[in-house]
């Protein structure tokens, strides 16, 4: 029993690295787009952020180099990350909720963190700051745990509770939506649970850890703790295949799309790139686009239309 | 992609494919569903009154004198699909018959399959990807979107909704579909009457963009829009005849989407020179193909023929400041608009290209990009990715020009010549999707002691409601639609910027740096008689710095209606 707890905390584990890992490389490997900005771009000058400018505002902009100010963009994205500032000022009725949700993950992934440094410290303890720090930590990790499960549970169930309740969420709302919620809900309420009605001899977090990276099978684990363990790996597997996934995809759509600022400069890797999407050969079947799958885009775009001179026929 | 193409149109009987289009709404009472989209009643979804929308301050307060919204005329339901709402912006023509209709489905499909292709879209591939597969659908886009919050907050124009038809046709189609991805992503049945109506809703959206701004994920409905429009004009040949017959084909045909020829518009422009010199005193005479120039200015030629006083504002600026430029009339060279920029890809990279080989020939050290912001943004940042090697000709915002020579102190200015009340109208293609915010601010700020900004401003501008060639769409009832829904949110900003000053008594202009922009408020405040009854004007900001110019002759802002 204890063996398969294992091996499906470690599967699952892998599935979400290899899933996430999937969806970053597709999404890396995309061509790059035309530009698609929105400003203002952080990591510009801050004296033209400040107003919400671009250094399209500077005369002979090209004779000078990028600004590229790396702060400009933690300034903005830590707080984005950590405090859902962007929610809170477009929508703060519905930060009540996701702020909790989101929050609470982040106080579980540090206390899961805390948890695997824990189990890596020596237990025979031989100097008195090795023991000093297994306490704080393990003080840390009850609070972190405990309450970022708490916070997360509230968030998913004020989350849910809107997305039945109103109108302008539900037409929006699929079944998976839903599931997802209560998927949540029920697993961290499983671990909760768990974690609490545990009898003394049963095995805590810490010790499961343990056991867990030293592939301990003696470790007795209650059912309630190992059934919320079982489906919070099911869970984490199965994030990665939703758009729930979105911690992954927010990062391109800031940095590869919304900030993407580079100009196109004569030999640049971007340059490269784009005369080679310039020979991709497009179907486009419309009859102004004169594609026929054996033209390039440069020999597309370079020639007229080929009903340049007579009314379009819809395709 | 699924193959086999299914509408429910095959159940449709001869009597009732030939029975008069019925006028009245499907969805009455209830906010419109996505699988109302494909509701095969061959109805608008839904019908907006005036008592629907957001009410406006005054004087515009007054429902029962306003514009109520022309009906569609029986002959237009007959012949085009106009199955969303009340208006109609495309004019498709209606099959003739199912299968007609079950080809149009199919080229609908092979287009979306397409989309999202890197061989066929590797424009814009990876930010629809995103898109598609993330938005968590939180709704937080919407309070942002000017159409939604004018509509009364109408199911149909929620930036999300176009969104949700895509994905869930796009999670179905491309991705495989099947009873999982269903639960997942939801389900959504493809039929004419579904893509007829998502040809119009990808023209319900200005493209500002500014739902993006909001969104928490960094999911982007405005490109949504964009890329249906795309799919709608590359694959299936289906796009406003404004935009492209009349717009991009057009510019490629005989040199602009105005229809002037290079003849032509060296003439418009020799007129314009002879009318500028006697109006401010000021000998202009506009360079053209002057190899080697520093700059190469490109006008939205609409400018020339509409409001000829800005490129003349511009020709006596260039000429007292002692800048060497120049004007192309090389085809195309002459136009700065690229239509392609909201609707095809293809069409864009050709204008784009002509505009960059122009400038290269010519050998200029820049182009200047006139009063116009989807020009701006066009062949500044779209196109910039696709110049290549020494295409790559500088581009400059000719707002950031006119900084420089106002606070160059080259020329002397007296701002009592600007003394009313001025706004400013932030074009979205400038503004927020290209970070040109503060050069104009700084001229009015300089040029005129009335000045006074909308709320809000600057990145977090209101689209004027023309944005996306809208202000240049005019067929059947859709000006109705232009003004009482996409114009509304920003004409409460007008109204409010000048409460203090609305009598007839004050003339008040409102600053609009982008032709698209001038031709939506010439339009709507025309269409709401705001001249008549309290005198607001609109114009360019290098008329007002002309106006304030000391060396040139005073009164050269006529308080006329044009």
């Amino acid at each position: 029993m204890t063996t398969f707890f294992y091996i499906a905390i470690y599967v699952a584990l892998a599935v979400f690295l290899a899933a996430c890992a999937v969806r970053v490389v597709s999404y890396a490997r995309a061509p790059i787009h035309l530009r698609w900005e929105l400003y203002p771009v952080p990591h510009d000058d801050p004296a033209l952020v400040k107003h919400g400018g671009s250094y399209f505002e500077v005369t002979d902009w090209w004779k000078f180099p990028l600004h590229v100010n790396h702060l400009g963009d933690l300034k903005v994205m830590v707080p984005e990350i950590l405090l859902l500032r962007g929610l809170k000022k477009f929508n703060p009725v519905l930060w009540y909720s996701s702020f909790p949700f989101h929050f609470g993950l982040y106080l579980l992934i540090g206390s899961i963190a805390m948890v695997f440094v824990h189990a890596l410290l020596p237990t025979a303890a031989v100097a008195s700051w090795i023991v000093m720090t297994a306490t704080v930590l393990r003080d840390l990790i009850l609070i972190t745990a405990v309450l970022g499960s708490a916070l997360s549970i509230l968030g998913a169930i004020g989350l849910l509770v809107r997305r039945f309740t109103h109108p302008k969420l539900r037409n929006y709302t699929t079944p998976a939506d839903i599931f997802n919620l209560i998927f949540f809900i029920v697993a961290f309420g499983f671990l909760w649970a768990g974690y609490f009605l545990r009898q003394p001899s049963q095995a805590g977090p810490l010790a499961i850890a343990h056991g867990l990276l030293h592939f301990d099978r003696t470790v007795p684990v209650s059912i309630l703790l190992a059934v919320g363990l079982g489906l919070s790996a099911v869970l984490l597997a199965y994030i990665p295949l939703t758009h729930m996934s979105h911690f992954i995809a927010k990062y391109f759509t800031y940095h590869s799309v919304r900030w993407d600022d580079e100009p196109n400069r004569p030999g640049s890797k971007i340059a490269v790139k784009i005369a080679e999407y310039l020979t991709y050969r497009p179907t486009w079947s419309a009859a102004h686009v004169g594609a026929d799958g054996s033209k390039t885009w440069v020999e597309v775009v370079s020639s007229a239309p080929p009903n340049l001179l007579k009314k379009e026929k819809r395709s | 992609m699924n193959g086999e193409v299914k509408t429910p149109t095959s159940s449709l009987s001869s009597e009732q494919k030939a029975a008069p289009p019925s006028t009245g709404p499907l969805v009455e009472g209830r906010p419109v569903k996505i699988s109302d989209m494909s509701r095969d009643e061959r109805q608008p979804l839904v019908k907006l009154g005036l008592q629907d929308l957001k009410p406006l301050p005054t004087p515009l307060d007054d429902l029962e004198n306003s514009h109520p919204f022309a009906p569609l005329s029986e002959k237009t339901m007959a012949q085009y699909e106009c199955l969303l709402d009340n208006t109609c912006a495309v004019s498709i023509p209606k099959p003739k018959d199912r299968e007609e209709e079950n080809a149009l489905v199919a080229k609908f499909l092979s287009g979306l399959e397409k989309l999202f292709r890197k061989e066929d879209n590797w424009t814009f591939l990876q930010p629809l990807l995103l898109t598609m597969e993330h938005c968590v659908k939180c709704q937080t886009c919407s309070d942002a979107c000017h159409i939604y919050e004018a509509s009364g907050q109408n199911e149909l124009y929620r930036p999300t909704y176009r969104s949700e038809v895509l994905r869930r046709l796009y999670f179905k189609h491309v991705k495989g579909g099947g009873l999982l991805s269903a639960w997942q992503h939801g389900d959504i049945e493809i039929n004419w009457p579904l893509v007829a109506r998502l040809i119009e809703l990808s023209y319900r959206c200005n493209l500002c963009r500014r739902c993006a701004q909001a969104c928490p994920i960094g999911a982007d409905n405005g490109l949504v829009a964009h890329e249906l429009r795309k799919l709608f004009s590359q694959e299936m040949g289906i796009a406003a005849k404004e935009l492209h017959d009349n717009g991009s084909m057009l510019q490629l045909r005989v040199g602009s989407s105005t229809g002037m020829t290079p003849e032509v518009v060296k003439d418009n422009i020799a007129f314009i020179d002879e009318e500028m010199s006697e109006k401010t005193g000021i000998e202009v005479k506009t360079p053209w193909d002057v190899q080697g120039a520093d700059i190469l200015l490109i006008h939205n030629a609409g400018e020339i023929l509409a409001w000829p006083e800005n490129p003349g504002a511009f020709a006596t600026i260039m000429k007292l400041a002692g800048i060497s430029w120049t004007m192309s009339s090389e085809a195309v060279g002459y136009d700065s608009i690229n239509y392609g920029l909201w609707y095809d890809d293809v069409q864009f990279a050709r204008v784009a290209a002509k505009h960059a080989e122009i400038a290269r020939k010519l050998g200029v050290k820049k182009i200047v990009l006139g009063e116009c912001g989807h020009a701006h943004k066009a062949l500044s940042v779209i196109a910039d990715r696709i110049l290549l090697g020494d295409a790559n000709v500088p581009r400059e915002s000719s707002m950031t020009l006119l900084r420089e020579i106002v606070v160059s102190g080259k020329l002397a200015f007296d701002p009592s010549r600007n003394d009313f009340p001025v706004t400013l109208h932030d074009p979205c293609n400038m503004v927020r999707l290209m970070g040109v915010v503060e050069p104009q601010r700084e001229i009015v700020r300089k040029l005129c002691p009335q000045f006074r900004e909308m709320t809000p401003h600057g990145v977090d501008n209101y689209c004027c409601g023309g944005g996306s060639g809208f202000a240049i769409m005019g067929g059947h009832n859709f000006p109705d639609w232009r003004f009482q829904v996409a114009g509304r949110k920003k004409m409460e900003q007008i109204l409010n910027a000048f409460s203090d000053c609305m009598a007839p008594e004050t003339p008040k202009y409102l600053c609009a740096p982008c032709s698209n922009c001038k031709g939506q408020f010439r339009d709507m405040l025309q269409y709401f008689g705001l001249w008549e009854s309290n005198r607001i004007l609109y114009g360019g900001l290098a008329e007002l710095v002309v106006n304030a110019m000391v060396d040139v002759k005073p009164g050269f802002l006529e308080w006329e209606w044009h």
